[in-house]
Formats: C-alpha cells, structure tokens, sequence
C-alpha cells in the first residue's frame, strides 16, 4: 500500500528512460532529413555502384589496404573496366569526395560510427577544388 | 487500361505495405510493450504486501555483538536497497545455485555458476546492445553511447569492428537454449514461451548481427527511419533491406510479446517481497490494509468451559469472573 | 546399508508435467481431515473422505469456488500475483527442494508444483492464457488438478530453501500457503493439520492437552528436574503482573525429546531468578493455523497478546520452535498487534534492552540466553555434555524466516565441547528441512518423510562419519519430534536434543547436588568410546 508511490514513481523513470529518443529528439527537433553528402567533384561514377558503396565501402576499403600492402596490388579495375590507383587520399579523396570532414564524417557522426583507424595512417587533403585537380593530375601520371 | 489502373494501385499498395511494416507495426508494438508493462506494473502495485515476508538469506540484526549481515538479511530499508541493487544487477541469490549429484546413495553438492555466468552475460550484454542502438534513435548522438560504442569494439577485428556484446549474446542465447534441450529436468519444465522467448531473442540478435557483418545495411536509411519514428515524422526511406525488415519485425513481435508472457520478470524482480523488504517485523508493525477481526476462542469462553478443571488444578482464574 | 525399496535416485524425468493425474500411493500421502474438526474450526464442507477415493465429495460449485478463492487471494496478495506471473522456469530450484532431491517425483520440483497452480492462472486470469490455452502454459481446471494440488501442497513443507535461490525470490511456501487456503474452501485438508488446529482453537494447544493436565506435565518435570538436580523450581502459570510471559509449542511439555528441553528452560529460569509465568490459555506457541490459512494462523495466534494482555506481563518469551517462530517473528504483530499495552523487552538480568524486538515485544529463548551468556550471568559445565558430540540443524523458518543463525549457535559452543557443523550448503539459510515441516510429521506419510528428509540426513551421517557426531541439535519441535525416526533409518546412532537441553545439562545451578546424570536420566559419561567411521558407514 504504502510502497504505490515508489512503484509508480519506478515505473514513470522507467517509461521516462524508454522513451528517451522521443523527448530528445522533439526538443532538439531532429530532422529526419539525414546528412548532406556530395562529391566535391562531377562525377557519376564511382569506383562501385553507389549503393554498394553506401553500404560497404568498408569491405572495400580493407580489401584495397591488404592487397596494396601485402601483396603490391596498386591497382583496381572497377566493373566497367575503368582502371583505379589503389589510395584513399590519393584517388578517393582527392579526385572526388574531398576531405574526411567534408565526406566520411557526415555519415559517420550521423551513424555514430565509432571513427575507423583509417586516419592512423592516411592524410585528409584540404579540400580546395584548385588543388585538387592539379593533384589529380599528378597523380594520373 | 487495366494495367494502366493497377500499376500505380500496386505501387501505391506497396508503399502503403512498406508502411505498415516500417511505421505501423513498430508503433503499435512499442505502444503494447508500453502500455502492457505498466498495465502489469500497476496490476502488481494494487496488491497489497499484507505481511512482511523476506526471506532470510544471513544472520539478523538482533544482539550488538552477532555480526549480522546487512545485505543478505538486510533490517534496514537501505539496507533493503543494498539487497536489490545485488539481485538486480549481479543476480546475487543465482550466485548461490549449487548442483546436488548423488554419488553412492549420497548427495553431494557442488558448485554451479554457468546458469549464473549465462544470465549475467545475457542480461548485461542485451542492456549494451540497446543502450548501443541509441545511436540510431538520437541526434546528435550521445557521447556515452559513443563511448560505449568503443569500448564495445575495443579490440577492432574487422570494419565495421567487431563488437563483444555481439558475440557474448550469441553465446549466451545459445547456452541458455541448449540448456533447455540438453538437461532433462529442464526439457521437463520447458514450455513453448520458453522456447519462443529464446527464439525470438537468437532470432534478433541474428539478424542484428548479420547486417552489420554480412548482408550489410545502410545506416543512413535505418536512422532517418529510427528518427522519423522518435519524432513521431516517419518517413519510409528506401534501400533498408529485407534482413532489417526480418529484425525490426522480430523486435517488435518480442516488444509487444513482452507484458504477455514470462518476460515481465524485468518489472517483477523489483516487486518480490522476498527481496525487497526489510527483516525488521519485530522492530517496526508492519500494517496489513485488508486486516479484519476473525472469530477467536476468548480467554473468558475459555475460562468458562475449563472452570472446572482450573478451579481443580489451582490455576487462579481471571478475578473479574471469580465467585 | 539401505533397503531398496528407498533407494534415492536421480532418474530424470519423462512424463509431462501437464497430465494431473495422481497415484496416492500409501506411505506419500497424509489422511484427510475427520469432519468433526473441520466443523469445529467452522471450515468448510465438513465430511468424511478418503484421498485415495475417487468421489472427494466436493461441493457442486467447486470451481467456482477456487476461481473465486484466486481472484481475491490474486487481490490480496502480491506476493501470489507476482509469483503466478515471473517465474522464467530457469531451473535453479529444481534440485534445491528435499522432497524432490528424496522423492524424484518431478512434480516436487519446487517451479513445477508452483506451475500447478499458476497453469490454472493463465487459463482463467490472464488474456495469454485465456485466448491461447495449453500453447500459453494454461491449463484446465478439472477435479484431477485439484486432487493432484491435494498431493502435492501437501508434500511441501513451507522450507523456503527454493526461495533462497530464485533469481526473483519465489516463495514457494507462499505458494503452498494459498494452494492449500483455496483447498480448505473446498473441505479438502488432512487431519494432521485439522485436529491440532481445532484442539489449539479450543483448548489452548496442539495435543489437546487441558489446564489441569498442562499442570500436572509441568509439575512431574518440576520433579524430574529435581531429581536431578536437587533443586525445586516454581511452577507459575497464569501468574498476574509477572514481568515475563513464557510460551513455548505444546510438545516441549508433552513429547520426547522435547521435554528435556522444557526442564533446560526450568533449570535456566530458575538460576537467574525470573519473574515469569506459563499459561494454560496461551499453552500452545506453535500454529497449524499457518498450515491452514493466513485466517486460521491469525485466530490461533490471538491467544498470545490476548492473554500478554490480561496476565500484565511487560514482555513475552518464546521457547524453541520452528514455525512458531515463523508466525511470531513475521505475522503476529501485523495480525493481532499492535502490542502498545507491552514493553520493549528487556533482560532484568543483564539489563540488554532487545532493540530487535522492542515492537512486538517477544524474544526468542536463544536471543534470551545468548545474551545471558555474552554477560557471564550464567555457569556453565560444558564438560556435562561431553558423552555428545554435537552438530546443529538449523531449522527452516528462524533460518529463513527470521535468520536466528548465530544465537543458538553461541549457546552450543559454549554449553558443548564437541560441536561440528555440517556441510556449508546444508547449514544456515541453505539449511534442509526435516522432512516433516509444515504438518506432515504423520506416520501414515512415513515414506515421504524419510524421502524429504534424506538430504539432511545426508549430511548428518557425513558428520557422524567425519567427527564421529552422535547429538543432532535445533531449535523445533516438529524436529525433535520427527528426526529420531528420520536418524534412526538413515543415521543410526544419532540422537535429537534441544539447544536448551544441553544448556540445562551443562548449567551449573545455586544449591544443586552434584550431577551425577543428565536431563535425560543418562549418566553423565566424560567419554564415550565412539564406534569408528569405518564401522558407521555400514551401519
């Protein structure tokens, strides 16, 4: 009997706990809009259809990093026969999707995906549009 | 002409489908959970705890030089607290399980932690894993979950990494089914909410696991769907796949299972008042609401029908009734 | 070594558990309650019958009977709403309950008895159930399930020992508790509840024992005592304006062994000069009423503040029993308090004011000695006790119900110079049962008894072959009562005392003569050649 307000009390800190999303998410009035991305550059393609790459570009990205490193493969050649020079500064950032903050980081903050070791090893390029294609350039040759 | 008609009705039929998969069932199965459990709760609450009832697992708190045991046999109601936050959070009185064998016409009995270790691991990885997909549901998303997030794949095998509750669900989901099959006593008690509960946990925690490390997911789609559903603005995105739709259905067949069947012990562990009260009915009445008078053999009728004999015996009988 | 027919086996269980039907094989079920009792107490459908019958003479509306019983128990109780609707059937408590650990029969598995009584739950009081039947865990109420509930609340002995282990604190005492209320509104108890009920109800105690038969007990142990010790000790009963109320279970004053124990107390009460007083009214501490319901528990009850009372006792004292203490300890003040016309209670020998009790104003004799015995207000002679060599069963429900661990515990160690505990999971809270708790210490249900009560029999022949152990002490009288007979099957060669019988043995009193026997009559041996363990393990 005496105990209702401590059961009731338990039970709406409960419901209060549950439904957390809900009342953060009003208040801070999310936008089910999700994030903005875009190349920095024109490009249709990229090196694997969109939607895969949405997905599992990780996949990818690990396959690229063991076979430049373990077995020397520079090189990818995309379904359409295009030919890739294996490098995430190199060719996917600097040619098409900038700089890690501008691209990776959008979906990944979104997503609260717990950031991947890549930046332990590789440069985000500052991402000026100018630079970038002399970059690109350099690295065609 | 009537390929003209049906085609956009069966576009606009599967748009209306997909919402109902994406939006409807998982509103009304949270509601039900929602509503269920506090229906429950509540259906607890109204009854009253006539008498104080703990049981006793250490010594009371009687002389000031027996050392007592103060959350085992707690007087207190902090204490009392003490003894609920051990069950609660460390299943303290599972700890205790021991297994008697009988060897040669005698029983021994030896200790057995494994149901322990498997409904701990169980429990807490499950609270990981739900305070983990938080991510989806909020943004920006909350530095804890973040964190938690990277403890949780503290040893990053495999991109996306691995995470251990992951694995340690798995396991313990699957000891805890396969204790079911394997022990015979427990097979004997079994039923199908058992194993029903079980599958339907193995069955998310599966397909939870299968699109982060196989079929994979876009995760983009899953959150502005989580969000769209927290902030009461669904939108229905495209591209979620038919493994998310396997598990978010199986999560809400599981939410709106929940206040039906054996799962409420969530709720209920809080209630017992085996645990949750204080051993101290000597020091302090304990009120039962619903105490009525009861028919008595008074010590007047008593003495009355015995007169005889008390007065034969000696034994002074009340003065009042004297003559 | 044993006789087959009891050989104790593990087999594991086919059967399922859903099937009702029942065997009352003779020697596992206790005889029903004769009508006169049943009408005495003013119970319901008084008649005679017979378990092993298949018409039980129910009331036509039998069903509704008990559908109705649950709503309002369902009502009444949390503890039984919340017990019918966790239990996640984990499995812990299968092997924690000493009738299925004896017996085998799965039914006894302390979450399958519960799910004979919650299978009726689901079916009629919850939408799973209702709608899903059998596929839900429901299951019809039929005059089947009632006879097998007969069988099975009546081969639980209200231990709580499964309540120690379950995650969630099931009680299956609780659950037991209402099966057998719901039963009894049907007329469907057994006479070795009933009988004692309706004699405690009417005059004063179990045995039926009446005021001037109470007297003469107490006065030829007042003899016996003298005999050994050479003391004469007072016998006040109903004494007006005594500081103390003693009350004590029937048995202490009309059984062996119980009755070494009453002259313990004698001699106890008598060396430190205590100003008490017995009573012929309140002659009965124990309570069949909390084998029957909480109802009956509370009318049996009443006697002992009723006659505190009218007596003017500042305080009262209770001797040694086990659900006595159960029903003092957690039930009486809630039933029958507030005991605001008493005193804290505090010890005029050592002046300790007992803070654990200061409400309900009743302490446990071990609480009392213990106590005395912190102080040096009492001598002992523990070599007085060295024929025994001593372990302690601690009993049920001051165990578990109460948590008396360490009190009687203190007074052995002292009192004894031999004393030897037995295995840690069969001790303390983890204590096993006699057997025979909760009113099933009849002779008619002899073979469920010695089965529920092998594990602690168990663990007495580990002691008796270990340290040579021949003295099984507690604190109960349904022990003393049934564990000679329990020992003399499984554990030949030991003995059952009273924690106070051997404090009576070793005390040393003002003016006694010299001790040339014990309590018992037995003389006082300083040793006794022990038969050697190798000899016992084929005893």
């Amino acid at each position: 009997m005496g105990d209702r307000p401590l059961i009731y009390g338990g039970l709406c800190l409960f419901v209060a706990l549950v439904t957390f999303p809900v009342w953060k998410g009003v208040a801070a009035q999310s936008s089910t809009k999700g994030p903005e991305v875009k190349a920095v550059v024109d490009k249709k393609q990229c090196v694997a259809p969109r939607a895969y790459m949405r997905e599992a570009h990780m996949e990818l990205l690990v396959a690229w990093r063991d076979g430049k490193v373990r077995r020397q493969e520079r090189h990818y050649t995309a379904r359409d026969g295009t030919v890739y020079n294996v490098s995430l500064t190199g060719t996917c950032l600097t040619q098409c999707h900038g700089s890690k903050e501008k691209f990776c980081d959008s979906c990944h903050e979104y997503a609260g995906v717990s950031a991947p070791n890549c930046w332990g090893c590789h440069t985000s390029p500052p991402a000026e549009p100018a630079k970038m294609a002399a970059a690109a350039a350099g690295e065609m040759r | 002409m009537a390929a003209l008609v049906a085609v956009p009705l069966l576009a606009s039929a599967a748009g209306v489908g997909k919402g109902i998969l994406l939006v409807g069932i998982p509103y009304a199965a949270f509601a039900i959970f929602l509503g269920g459990l506090c229906w429950r709760v509540v259906g607890w609450a109204r009854s009253p705890v006539p008498f104080r009832i703990p049981t006793t697992c250490g010594q009371q708190t009687s002389l000031p030089w027996i050392k007592s045991a103060p959350l085992d046999n707690p007087s207190t109601g902090l204490g009392a607290v003490g003894r609920m936050a051990l069950e609660v959070l460390l299943f303290r009185s599972l700890f205790r399980n021991n297994r008697a064998e009988i060897y040669d016409q005698r029983y021994v009995f030896g200790d057995s932690k494994w149901l322990w270790l498997g409904a701990l691991a169980f429990h807490w990885s499950l609270l990981v894993i739900l305070l983990r997909h938080l991510r989806l549901f909020v943004q920006p998303v909350p530095a804890f979950v973040l964190f938690m997030g990277k403890v949780d794949s503290f040893f990053q095998i495999g991109a996306p990494a691995l995470y251990l509750s992951n694995v340690v669900v798995l396991c313990a989901l699957a000891y805890l089914l396969l204790r079911r099959l394997w022990d015979l006593r427990l097979r004997y008690i079994s039923q199908f909410s058992d194993y029903f509960a079980l599958l339907l946990l193995l069955g998310t925690a599966l397909t939870g696991v299968l699109m982060r490390y196989g079929t994979r997911v876009d995760v983009v789609a899953v959150k502005r769907l989580a969000i769209g559903l927290a902030t009461f603005q669904p939108v229905v995105p495209d591209g979620v796949g038919i493994v998310f739709l396997i598990h978010l259905l199986m999560v809400s067949a599981l939410a709106a299972y929940f206040p039906f069947s054996k799962l409420v012990h969530m709720g209920g562990v809080f209630l017992s008042p085996t645990r949750n009260l204080a051993n101290n009915s000597r020091m302090k009445r304990h009120v039962n609401p619903w105490n009525y008078p009861v028919k008595t053999h008074t010590y007047a009728e008593w003495e009355e029908e015995f007169r005889d004999k008390l007065l034969m015996a000696e034994i002074p009988l009340d003065e009042a009734k004297h003559d | 070594m044993t006789d087959n027919r009891h050989k104790i086996e593990q087999v594991p269980p086919r059967s399922d558990w859903r099937d009702p039907a029942v065997e009352f094989r003779k020697g596992t079920y206790c005889h029903s309650a004769g009508a006169k009792y049943v009408e005495a107490l003013g119970l319901p459908n008084p008649r005679d019958w017979n378990p092993a019958d298949a018409d039980w003479k129910l009331p036509s509306d039998w069903k509704e009977i008990i559908l109705n019983g649950m709503a309002e128990r369902l009502e009444r109780f949390r503890s039984f709403k919340l017990f019918m609707d966790v239990c996640v059937r984990c499995g812990a408590c299968a092997d924690k309950c000493h009738y299925y650990l004896g017996s085998n029969d799965p039914k006894n598995m302390p979450m399958v008895r519960a799910e004979l009584i919650r299978s009726v739950y689901r079916r009629y009081f919850t939408p799973a159930g209702r709608v899903f039947g059998s596929l839900a865990g429901g299951r019809e109420l039929t005059e089947e399930v009632i006879k097998e509930w007969f069988y099975y609340f009546y081969q639980c002995s209200e231990c709580r020992r499964c309540s120690v282990f379950c995650p969630f604190g099931i009680d299956t005492a609780e659950i037991t508790m209402i099966g057998r209320e719901l039963l009894n509104l049907l007329g469907c108890n057994i006479n070795w509840i009933t009988k004692p009920a309706a004699d405690c109800f009417r005059v004063g105690n179990h045995l039926g024992i009446q005021p001037h038969a109470f007297k003469d007990s107490l006065e030829f142990a007042a003899d016996e005592l003298e005999e050994v010790t050479g003391i004469r000790v007072d016998i006040p009963i109903g004494k007006k304006g005594a500081e103390v109320l003693f009350v004590m279970p029937s048995a202490d004053f009309f059984a062996t062994p119980h009755y070494y124990t009453l002259l313990g107390y004698m001699s106890l009460f008598h060396e430190i000069g205590l100003d008490f007083t017995y009573s012929a009214y309140a002659s009965e501490g124990g309570n069949f009423g909390l084998f029957t319901s909480h109802e009956m528990m509370k009318r049996l009850n009443a006697k002992i503040y009723d006659e505190a009372r009218r007596l003017g006792v500042k305080w009262i004292l209770g001797g040694e029993c086990g659900h006595m203490w159960r029903v003092l300890h957690q039930y009486m003040e809630t039933m029958n308090g507030p005991a605001d016309f008493l005193e804290a209670p505090v010890s005029p020998v050592t002046g300790t004011r007992f803070e654990n009790a200061r409400s309900t104003s009743m302490v446990h004799i071990c609480e009392f000695t213990a106590d005395l015995l912190y102080h040096d207000k009492i001598t002992l002679d523990p070599k007085r006790n060295d024929k025994w060599s001593v372990t302690y069963h601690d009993s049920c429900n001051p165990a578990r119900g109460m948590g008396l661990l360490e009190e009687p515990r203190y007074v052995l160690k002292r009192a004894c110079n031999n004393f030897h505990e037995m295995p840690e999971n069969t001790i303390r809270e983890q204590t096993f049962c006699c057997g025979s708790g909760s009113g099933l210490g009849t002779d008619e249900n002899l073979e469920m008894r010695l089965r529920g009560g092998f594990p602690r029999a168990n663990a007495v022949r580990h002691v008796r072959e270990k340290h040579g152990v021949n003295l099984l002490s507690c604190i109960c009288a349904i022990d003393k009562a049934t564990m000679p007979t329990l020992l003399e099957y499984w554990v030949p060669g030991v003995e059952v005392a009273g924690v106070h019988e051997l404090l009576g043995n070793a005390l040393v009193m003002t003016g006694e003569k010299e001790r040339t026997t014990n309590l018992r009559g037995e003389p006082l041996q300083a040793a006794v050649p022990e038969t050697s363990p190798a000899e016992v393990v084929h005893g």
